[in-house]
């Protein structure tokens, strides 16, 4: 039940993640910072799944991408690193015991100069788009996403349908998600824009 | 419906017309009945052979990098592009060596071979097994709408615009007639020394 949205505007992604840490029936944290993980300077993921191989699987990921760029000297496009952690997770799918996580990877291109959206699900079927969700958020948001998403929205025109997505969801998910943190990648990195209790 | 390969959906069909073969895909990726994006395109190029991957999705991209690793490392020890033929043989042989623990993918080839000029187009099932065809092969979710419309509207010895008409209006009444498929199409026309790409506009329900 956990909500993991994503959405491309002009110039950046906004990430929205909801802030209660579930398990079966009850909250047991109000305040859970712990869905996404940063990559690299531009790129971060959010992930839902299994607790356990959630942030197994995601710091294995950052770890590996972190040692790239101190070992090469380079940052990786959002796309190079999805193709890794695509290929990390298929591996995992065919092994005795698969990694059950669901992904989102959002970043900006610097060399394209375009930010970027990538969904990964657990089998790991990787598709590149301009918004997404995992979950059950993916049946109350994709359609007012369908509605008011454009190529060339503003960060505050970005926002406000993000808004619109939280007020669907508070209203249609049986279990209070507590609020989200809603987090933006852009040309300056990544950064907490706002908090909605 | 956790049957792998109707996961994610998927309509490929390949035809054969005079001195030219088409290939044609969806663009849809689903998961069961929800469409997570309509520019998933499920037809790879190596050299100037092509080949349609229908099925699961994750299984579509793990065999489309595993056919450009080996086709490249082809090209390096053979000094030459891969004859669509011989591509056919490559597929079956990498889809075998998975018997018990296969690929969820339904893949077509189609191309011209560059020495004979002759059109080929062959389908698999997921172990392997080639199935030859003189005129047309359909493949995913979308198949037996396809064999419907394919059965009605081939004919021999088409032009390549005449081809590109009558796949693309296959392709697109099959797949409305499939809620697995659909949110676009893709269409190759192939001949001897042009390949056209074309997108299709459809509806996205």
């Amino acid at each position: 039940m956990d909500v993991i949205l994503g959405i491309t505007t002009a110039n950046e992604v906004i990430v929205i993640t909801s802030r209660a840490f579930v398990r079966g029936v009850s909250i047991l944290k109000a305040d859970d910072k712990d869905k996404t993980r940063i990559l690299s300077p531009h790129t971060m993921m959010a992930f839902t799944g299994e607790s356990g191989d959630t942030v197994q699987f995601a710091e294995f990921i950052q770890a590996n991408i972190q040692l790239h760029e101190m070992r090469n000297a380079v940052e990786l496009s959002p796309s190079a690193i999805t193709s890794f952690l695509r290929n990390q997770l298929a591996t995992s799918l065919r092994s005795r015991k698969p990694y059950n996580v669901n992904v989102l990877v959002a970043g900006y291109d610097e060399a394209k100069g375009k930010p970027e959206l990538n969904w990964v699900d657990y089998l790991s079927a990787k598709v590149s788009v301009p918004y997404a969700a995992h979950g059950y958020a993916a049946y109350y948001t994709l359609s007012l996403l369908d509605r008011w998403h454009r190529t060339d929205l503003t960060l505050e025109e970005g926002l406000k349908v993000a808004e619109m997505c939280v007020a669907e969801l508070k209203k249609r998910l049986p279990i209070d998600f507590k609020g989200v943190d809603i987090k933006v990648v852009d040309k300056d990195g990544i950064r907490t824009e706002k908090v909605i209790e | 419906m956790s049957d792998p390969s109707s996961i994610n959906g998927g309509a490929i069909v390949a035809m054969v017309g005079k001195d030219c073969v088409a290939i044609a895909c969806d663009m849809r990726l689903g998961m069961q009945a929800l469409t997570v994006s309509n520019d998933f395109p499920k037809i790879y190029q190596y050299n100037n052979t092509f080949i349609g991957l229908a099925g699961l999705a994750t299984d579509v991209l793990t065999l489309s990098e595993v056919f450009r690793y080996k086709v490249n490392m082809y090209n390096l020890r053979e000094e030459r592009d891969i004859e669509p033929e011989t591509f056919a043989n490559l597929v079956s042989s990498t889809l075998y060596e998975k018997r018990f623990g296969p690929y969820f993918v339904g893949p077509i080839v189609a191309g011209i071979n560059s020495k004979t000029g002759k059109p080929y187009i062959c389908g698999f099932d997921l172990i392997g097994c080639i199935n030859f065809a003189k005129d047309f092969v359909v493949g995913g979710t979308t198949s037996h709408q396809l064999f419907g419309m394919c059965e009605s509207l081939w004919e021999p010895d088409l032009e390549p615009e005449d081809l590109f008409e009558t796949i693309s209006q296959a392709l697109m009444n099959a797949q409305d007639r499939d809620a697995m498929s659909g949110a676009g199409g893709l269409v190759y026309i192939i001949t001897k020394d042009k390949i056209v790409k074309r997108l299709l506009k459809t509806r996205q329900d």
